[in-house]
Parts: C-alpha cells; structure tokens; sequence
C-alpha cells in the first residue's frame, strides 16, 4: 500500500507538489496522468526517495518513506521495481546480463540468478533473445528487458514513467498486455502516461495531477473528464 | 565472502577495459613511489651517517708521531687523563687503531687487508665530561709541549655542520614525500573518475534496483588499490635494483670519507616494500574515495 498524505515537494520556491494525499491499494493498476509540468515524476522521485518531501508523509507497505535514513534507501528501493520511457538498458551487456545485474545487487548465487532470469524472460516473451545485445532488439523488446529487469527481484510494487512513450502503437499495446498480466500476478502497477487511447481502454483507476495538485482521481476512469461512464 | 568476489571480478574487469588509463596510472605512480623511495633512501643514508660521525667522532683524537714510543705514548695518556673537563684518554697503539678501523668498515674490511703498510698513526683518544666542555678541553691539551703529538683532532664544527646539513635534507625529504603522495591519490582519482564516468549509467541503475553505496563503491575502492599495489611492487622492484647497483659503486668511496658504508641492501629493500605497499593502497583507496563522492552523494 501507498500513502502520500499531504505532502508537498517544492523546487527552490517553485511548488512541484503541493498538499497532495492520496492512498493506492495493493494489487492495484493506477494512470498518474497529467499535462507536462505537472507533477508526476515528481511524485515517483518521492516515492524512491531521490528527492525529500518538504512537508507531508510518504508510507510504502506501512513504511514511512519520508524520514527514513540513508542506509534503509537501499533496501526500501528493492521493494520496487522502475521501468523509465528510455528504457535505460546496458548496451554493452547482453539481454540476460542486463537482467541478471539487477540480481548481483542482492547478492544472489549463481545457481539462483539463472533460473529466475530465465522465468522473467519467458514472462516478457524474450526466452529466446537472451544472448542478444540491446541494439540488436526492437525497441518494444528493450522495453521489454528493462520490465524483465524490474520484476526479476519479485518487487510488490511496479513503477512505470512513461513506459510506451517511445513505441508505436501495436508495440504498447504489447506492453501493455504485459503489464496486465504482471498485475495480475499480484504486484502494484503505478503508471505515468501521456497516452489517451491506452488509459481510456484499459479502464483502470485515473488519478489526474495538474499543477501539484490532484484535480480527478476516478475508479475505472478515461483520460479526460468528459467521457467518464 | 560472494561479496567479496563479486567487487572483485568487478575491479579487474574495469581495470582490463579500462586498461590504458589503468598502465598509465600505475606507470605515474610507480614513479612517484620511485622518487619517494630515492628520497627516503637518502634520508635513512645521511641519518645513518649521521648517527656514525657522531659516536665517531665525538671525541678528541691525538696522533702521535711514528717516532714515539709506546711508553712515551702512555705517559702523555697519563698525563692528559689528569687535565680537568677529560672524561676519559684511551692509548691506541698504531696496530689497535688498524683494529679498530678494521671493525668499523665491518664486511668491507676486506679492502684494508690489502695495505702494504699500517698508515694509521698512533692515537689518544680523549673524551670531554660533556660535550660543551670540549672546546675547553682542547685548549687545556694544546699548552701541552710534547714533540710526539702530531696533530689534534677535533670534530665538533663538523659534527655541527653535518647535522645541519642532514635536517635540511631530513626536512626536504619529508615535504616531497607528502606532495608527491598527494600527486598520485590525484592521478588515481582521476583515473577512477574516468571508469565512474564510463559506468555513470550503469551505477544509475543499480541505484535504482537498489544497491548499497558500498557495493557501488567497492569495485571502484578495489580497483585503486589494486593500482597502488601494482605500483608498489613495481617500484620496490626498480628501486631496489637501482639501490643495488649503488651499493656496489658508492661503498668504497663511502669508506674512504665516511668511515661507514650504505645502509644494507635489505634493510632498504624490506622497509620499502612494506612503506611502498602500504603507500600504494592508501593512495589507490584514498583515490578512488575521493573520485566516488560527489557522485555517490546524490
Ligand atoms: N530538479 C528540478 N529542479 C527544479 N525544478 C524541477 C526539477 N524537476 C522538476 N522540476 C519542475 O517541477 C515541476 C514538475 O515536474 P515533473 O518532472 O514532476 O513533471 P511531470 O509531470 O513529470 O512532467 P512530464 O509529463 O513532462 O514528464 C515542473 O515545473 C518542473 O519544471
Ligand atoms: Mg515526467
């Protein structure tokens, strides 16, 4: 569970985030949507503690991220697993390194880091790809990998900045269909996106940021207001 | 201990791709530690010659003409014995002082075997009941008429001079040691820097999935002090070679001005390794410290 309750993050004197509270359940599938500016990243830098709120709190599983101590971060961030737009792969690593890397972290054996690898990989569609190097991929399968590479270390909760930004179409909607089926596995999926069509047929929770602020936050809700059931 | 093995597979393969920097880092350094270690050569040296003149010399020395007997010679000890400021006066017969010479060139005694004749003259040896009162002393032996006394010897302005002259060098030393330390955590850091710089993204990420500073950071600390070490074992090796050969040339006309050789060849070598090792692994650590800060800050 995540809880954000009024908590307001300013940059210099600029105001990114004010006064914002909002609670996402377990097992949810939640939209952060909003004109550029308006906060969104924000809110995930908070979340993974890259920046500090000013005021506010921020609980993660019942953990109290704001105020939490440098050397607890670590830890903390392994209970999430983040996909970014650019998808941010290692291009000198190939598609198993870039994945099994995230597992070194953890200092897992050898003997575990495979078969977990191999299993993230026949869930993104990529069993066959692993010896590949990142530039010999589509971008869809990049994308693809950086999801692998999130979710190899079982995180509850999957945070995604714009995962379909750079895709076409067809290609996010692939992604999409992924990200169904890893939230359907139990994890949290909160994504950031610019994307009207995905949000409005995927019908999930729609929390609508502008200005730091929360102006919409619908169940099963659309991109924008006017063509909510 | 995975850990362990993990940072470290890691260092070496960061030094192996970045391997160019790495030599060039490990050649800078090395000569760093060289010319450290030439310093520090010439420091034990002159504090050992030092140390050397002074139990030497720190007494009056009478030569006595050839033509004086060994009886006159210790009716003149006698004599000088009961002058006031005198601690002590010690006859030494022309074969006692070849002896004592002889045991002050230790292993290069050899060389004064090949003496066809003693040329070592027939010597009192006076000490003063303090050092300040040698002067005195000396004056007080001079009114003695005795036509067997040859020359007096009397060493303190040399002593003097010599003890100045090792604290200027003693001091020197110590400055370009301490810059030239400085200057290679710098080449170090900046080397680290460069392979920080080239895996920026990758530390990105594993800060994102969750990495502790420290397994960020120890492949990096590894990697520097992997460096230092290379450099201190090529150092020991160049200068201990080079000391070596110094050895062989400098000895004998050591002897002949200073009475003592150089300091022995496994003294230096066994002091350097470990000054060089320990040198090299705080310069390599404290490099790659320094170069991971800022980043690791953020
Ligand atoms: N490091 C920073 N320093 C100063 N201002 C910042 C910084 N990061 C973001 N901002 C400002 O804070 C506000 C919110 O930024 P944020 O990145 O959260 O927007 P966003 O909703 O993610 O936008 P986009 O959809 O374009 O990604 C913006 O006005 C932005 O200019
Ligand atoms: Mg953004």
């Amino acid at each position: 569970m995540i809880v954000f309750d009024n908590v307001t993050k300013y940059y210099d004197d600029k105001v990114a985030v004010e006064d914002l509270s909002m609670i996402i359940e377990d097992g949810e599938f939640v939209f952060l949507v909003g004109k550029s500016g308006a906060g969104k990243s924000t809110c995930i830098k908070l979340l993974l503690k890259e920046i500090e709120a000013d005021e506010g709190t921020i609980l993660v599983d019942e953990r109290e991220v704001t105020g939490m101590p440098k050397r607890l971060v670590p830890k903390h961030r392994r209970k999430i697993g983040i996909v970014f737009q650019n998808f941010r792969l290692l291009p000198k690593k190939t598609v198993y390194e870039n994945i099994a890397f995230a597992m070194n972290i953890v200092y897992a054996s050898r003997r575990k880091i495979k078969p977990s690898v191999q299993e993230v990989l026949k869930l993104v569609g990529l069993e066959d790809k692993e010896k590949m190097y990142p530039d010999q991929l589509s971008e869809g399968e990049q994308q693809r990998v950086a999801i692998a590479r999130a979710i190899v270390n079982k995180p509850t909760l999957l945070i995604a900045d714009e995962p379909t930004g750079n895709l076409d179409p067809d290609t996010a909607w692939g992604i999409m269909e992924l990200l169904q089926k890893i939230n359907d596995a139990g994890t949290t999926i909160v994504m950031v996106t610019h994307a009207k069509d995905i949000v409005d047929r995927m019908e999930k929770r729609v929390i609508v940021i502008d200005d730091g602020i929360i102006v919409r936050d619908s169940k099963k809700g659309a991109y924008t207001e006017d063509e909510e059931i | 201990m995975k850990r362990f093995s993990y940072a470290l597979k890691q260092a070496f393969s960061q030094i192996h791709r970045n391997r160019n920097m790495s030599t060039a880092s490990i050649l800078a350094i090395t000569a760093m530690l060289a010319i450290l270690g030439i310093f520090f050569i010439l420091m034990v040296n002159v504090n050992m010659m030092t140390a050397n003149v002074e139990e030497q010399f720190d007494c009056v020395e009478i030569y006595l003409t050839d033509s004086m007997t060994e009886a006159d010679g210790a009716a003149l000890t006698e004599q000088i014995g009961g002058l006031p400021d005198v601690a002590s006066a010690i006859y030494l017969s022309k074969a006692d002082a070849l002896e004592v010479m002889k045991t002050r060139w230790g292993d290069n005694a050899y060389l004064l075997d090949g003496l066809v004749s003693n040329p070592f003259p027939a010597t009192i040896e006076v000490k003063a009941t303090d050092i300040e009162k040698e002067a005195a002393m000396v004056e007080a032996i001079k009114t003695i008429e005795n036509p067997g006394i040859e020359e007096i010897k009397y060493y303190q302005e040399e002593i003097d001079k010599i003890i100045k002259i090792s604290e200027y060098i003693e001091t020197g030393a110590i400055i370009l040691i301490v810059v030239l330390i400085l200057i290679s955590m710098l080449v170090v850091s900046n080397t680290i820097k460069i392979t920080v710089h080239a895996r920026e993204d990758e530390i990105l990420i594993m800060k994102y999935v969750g990495a502790t500073n420290w397994f960020v950071r120890a492949p990096f600390l590894i990697e520097g002090i992997v460096i230092g070490f290379i450099a201190s074992v090529l150092s020991t090796a160049i200068v201990g070679f080079a000391y070596y050969k110094c050895i062989d040339f400098f000895t004998p006309k050591f002897l002949a001005f200073f009475n003592s050789g150089l300091v022995p060849l496994e003294f230096i070598i066994y002091n350097l390794a470990i000054i060089f090792a320990a040198l090299g692994i705080c310069i390599g650590a404290l490099g790659s410290i320094l170069s991971m800060r800022k980043f690791l800050s953020a």
